[in-house]
């Protein structure tokens, strides 16, 4: 009965945190408990009907290949049935995978609301914020269920929105500021290409709902698009969750995102919306299926920015920013399996790393409100003693992350690994493992620099309230756990996700056996590096050594200033260029229109004496002139003119 | 000596030379009342053409004469109010010489 109802209402999903955020908006926003309440409330309820509803899907199989589906109609343009006719639709669409990522989205906002609720006490944008992060729930929880990609594209923009307006919530800081500008613009540059993608698809297959759309695709030949138009499509489709989910060469936005409130980071800019773009991804696997290019290119963006992302992990000082990395380099991961043709895989990762991630920002989160927002690990040391709560489940977070078994990140990233292998992509398997150790690595570097080793007298850490703990506490369990779903042996996960038919890989007892040795060595070597040499010689002496690759990675590969030069030689010359070009050119033609009209009349003034005599005189002539030349030629023109005078 | 009939053509003649010597003095006359007793002699040119027309084409309906009639009423009241103008110039300036009247210009 609930389970039907949920089922039949999973608009409601959506719906309830968007009237959360009215509801603050115009009335509570005085009230800051209730509004928060209301936030928290909300989410709780969607997150409710969100599990009633992902039980229904997922304990009747039909659904896995058949998704429940309804719709209303939004509006339509053109007469309905012919070829050029628009219709648009709201609707829900309910499969497994929608179902999955629906339970996660809420599940997790629901506990990282709740932390907020301790974080941002005492701030003055208190019931703002709670607005703010309803808001994003509604857009990213209808971004989940849509039916068709109208709808998940204006969901997108909506939590781009939200996603600019948290990140400069500080609007007093120029850095946040600027970060929300950075982010926005980046990721309009990227939406443009998906929209561009989004409009062919509809010009050509004159659908945009995603069941139609599949079945459409299969046989694109009979819609007149050349397999080269549909890698066009795929191409700038994919060009969407290049920027949403920080991918190569798009990325620069996410680590600077981390300007934003620590909540805002774990939910928005790890857990859930930088997903968006590899469920986007996911949603349209049917049209990158159908072209093996478009495949290549997920893969080799996905494995190049998981090594890339990694590689600058390493040398990186402030605990968020670390993190924000390591995000980048995870959803490369994800893409990785996406762009092998394992959805499955995809989503596992996705799931389990929305846990292990989510907590380790709130756990950084309390960390920093325990230092009163110092975030330098090199300046930390021994905080397990003061904050065992968030020291111990931020180890958890370590483990799961660097891929030891039991934790959820091992069961994913090994599934990940093996489908790359299975498919005979050596390369990328080769950069994924490597990736996996230097994840490692840098994982466990800032915890036992910050975590471990000896405490720094100046720091007074405490442990954070109820509110911010127990989420802590909640996710931690779900990092442990949130992988026993998809073991190889026996593999839940992958009957239900799939696309096309369920990927069935045997457990692979070599690259499990290899994934287990990275871990531990990047483990290792960061704990010889890092906790057993207490003075840190070694660490910088192989600094010292790498002197211009350790100054290349610090500085994030150039990235930024590449963009800047790009921006000032290509954008501003070309912007110079066009300038002299409005000053010479346009304003040459405007003001030589003005001074063609000033100099005739300084001529023509002389004839305006201002004396009626010579007026009259001049009229006279001019009748005359008229006369004589009707007179004279007897001109039909000068006739009608003249009202018919013969 | 020939019997002289008055015809058309006489009275539009002497029509013509009455409206060139109004519109010489117009153009000419530098007192501004001599100009109106031009404008005045212009306006009764064109009557005698009404007349004439009215006489020699139309006889019996008079639609010429009655015309003629209003164009002497809309003169007066012309006349009216160009010496009411006249004046006030003249209050102004103690001269109602044309030359000095072109406040019209840029």
């Amino acid at each position: 009965m609930l389970v039907e109802f949920a089922m039949m209402h999973a608009w409601l999903v959506p719906l309830l945190p968007a009237l959360a955020f009215l509801l603050i908006v115009f009335l509570t926003r005085p009230f800051e408990k209730l509004s928060s309440a209301i936030t928290v409330g909300a989410m709780a309820i969607s997150c409710v009907i969100a599990i009633f509803a992902a039980y229904g899907i997922f304990t009747n199989h039909e659904y896995a290949n058949q998704p429940l589906v309804y719709a209303a109609k939004w509006l339509s343009l053109g007469s309905s049935g012919s070829a050029d006719s628009l219709l648009v639709q709201v609707g829900v669409q309910l499969d497994p995978v929608s179902a999955m990522m629906m339970v996660m989205v809420s599940f997790i906002a629901t506990f990282i609301f709740l932390y907020s609720v301790g974080y941002m006490k005492g701030d003055p944008g208190y019931s703002v914020f709670f607005s703010y992060l309803s808001l994003f729930g509604a857009s990213m929880l209808l971004l989940v269920i849509s039916s068709n990609l109208l709808q998940m594209f204006v969901a997108w923009e909506l939590v781009g929105l939200c996603s600019y307006l948290l990140i400069g919530f500080y609007t007093h800081k120029i850095s946040a500021r600027e970060a929300a500008k950075k982010a926005f613009v980046t990721c309009r540059v990227a939406d443009f290409g998906l929209l561009l993608g989004l409009l062919a698809l509809q010009i050509t297959f004159h659908t945009l709902d995603l069941v139609e759309l599949g079945n459409r695709i299969q046989h694109f030949g009979t819609y007149g698009v050349s397999i080269g138009m549909l890698t066009l499509i795929a191409v700038l489709v994919f060009i969407g969750p290049i920027g949403k989910s920080g991918q190569f060469p798009l990325h620069v936005w996410l680590p600077d995102a981390m300007e934003g409130p620590t909540p805002v980071s774990a939910l928005i800019h790890a857990a859930t919306m930088v997903v968006a773009g590899v469920y986007l991804v996911g949603r349209t696997m049917f049209l990158f299926h159908e072209v093996e290019p478009a495949m290549q290119l997920v893969a080799v963006t996905g494995g190049f920015t998981a090594l890339f992302a990694a590689s600058i992990a390493l040398t990186q000082r402030e605990i968020k920013r670390i993190l924000a990395y390591s995000t980048v380099s995870q959803l490369g991961y994800m893409m990785l399996a996406l762009g092998v043709g394992s959805l499955g895989a995809g989503m596992f990762h996705m799931w389990t790393h929305a846990f292990f991630k989510a907590l380790m920002f709130l756990g950084a989160g309390s960390v920093l409100t325990a230092l009163h927002h110092k975030a330098d690990v090199w300046e930390m040391g021994g905080l397990i003693k003061k904050m065992p709560i968030t020291g111990w489940t931020f180890v958890i977070g370590g483990l799961a992350i660097a891929g030891i078994p039991p934790f959820a990140g091992f069961w994913s990233k090994d599934e990940i690994l093996s489908t790359t292998l299975a498919e005979g992509h050596y390369v990328l398997f080769a950069m994924a493992a490597i990736t996996a150790f230097l994840t490692a690595f840098y994982m466990w570097r800032m915890i036992f620099l910050a975590f471990f080793g000896a405490e720094k007298p100046e720091n007074h850490p405490q442990e954070s309230p109820w509110t911010m703990t127990v989420p802590l506490l909640v996710l931690a369990v779900g990092a442990i756990g949130a992988g026993w779903l998809g073991t190889p042996w026996h593999n839940l996960w992958a009957e239900w996700i799939y696309f096309g038919h369920p990927l069935h890989e045997a457990a692979n007892y070599p690259v499990m056996l290899l994934s287990i040795v990275l871990a531990v060595g990047g483990i290792y070597l960061a704990y010889t590096m890092y906790l057993k040499d207490v003075q840190k010689r070694r660490a910088q002496r192989m600094a010292a050594w790498f002197g211009p690759v350790h100054r290349m990675l610090y500085n994030k590969y150039y990235i930024d200033e590449l963009y800047l030069w790009f921006n000032h030689a290509l954008v501003d010359g070309a912007a110079r260029l066009f300038y002299l070009f409005d000053i010479y050119v346009v304003d040459g033609i405007v003001n030589g229109i003005g001074a063609i009209a000033r100099t005739s009349g300084d001529g023509l003034r002389v004839f305006q004496t201002g004396r009626l005599q010579n007026y009259a005189l001049i009229f006279f002539l001019g009748v005359l002139a008229v006369a004589v030349l009707v007179t004279l030629t007897g001109h039909d023109a000068f006739s009608q003119v003249l009202g018919g005078v013969k | 000596m020939p019997e002289l009939t008055i015809t058309l053509n006489h009275f539009v003649v002497l029509s013509a030379i009455l409206f060139c010597i109004g519109l010489f003095g117009v153009f000419t006359k530098r007192n501004a009342v001599a100009v109106l007793i031009c404008i005045e002699l212009m306006l009764n040119a064109v009557n005698i053409n009404l007349v004439a027309f009215s006489k020699f084409i139309t006889p019996g309906l008079f639609i010429g004469q009655i015309f003629s009639i209003f164009v002497i009423t809309v003169a007066a009241a012309e006349v009216g109010v160009g010496l009411a103008i006249i004046i006030a110039i003249y209050r102004n300036r103690l001269n109602v010489d044309l030359d000095n009247f072109d406040w019209l210009k840029w």
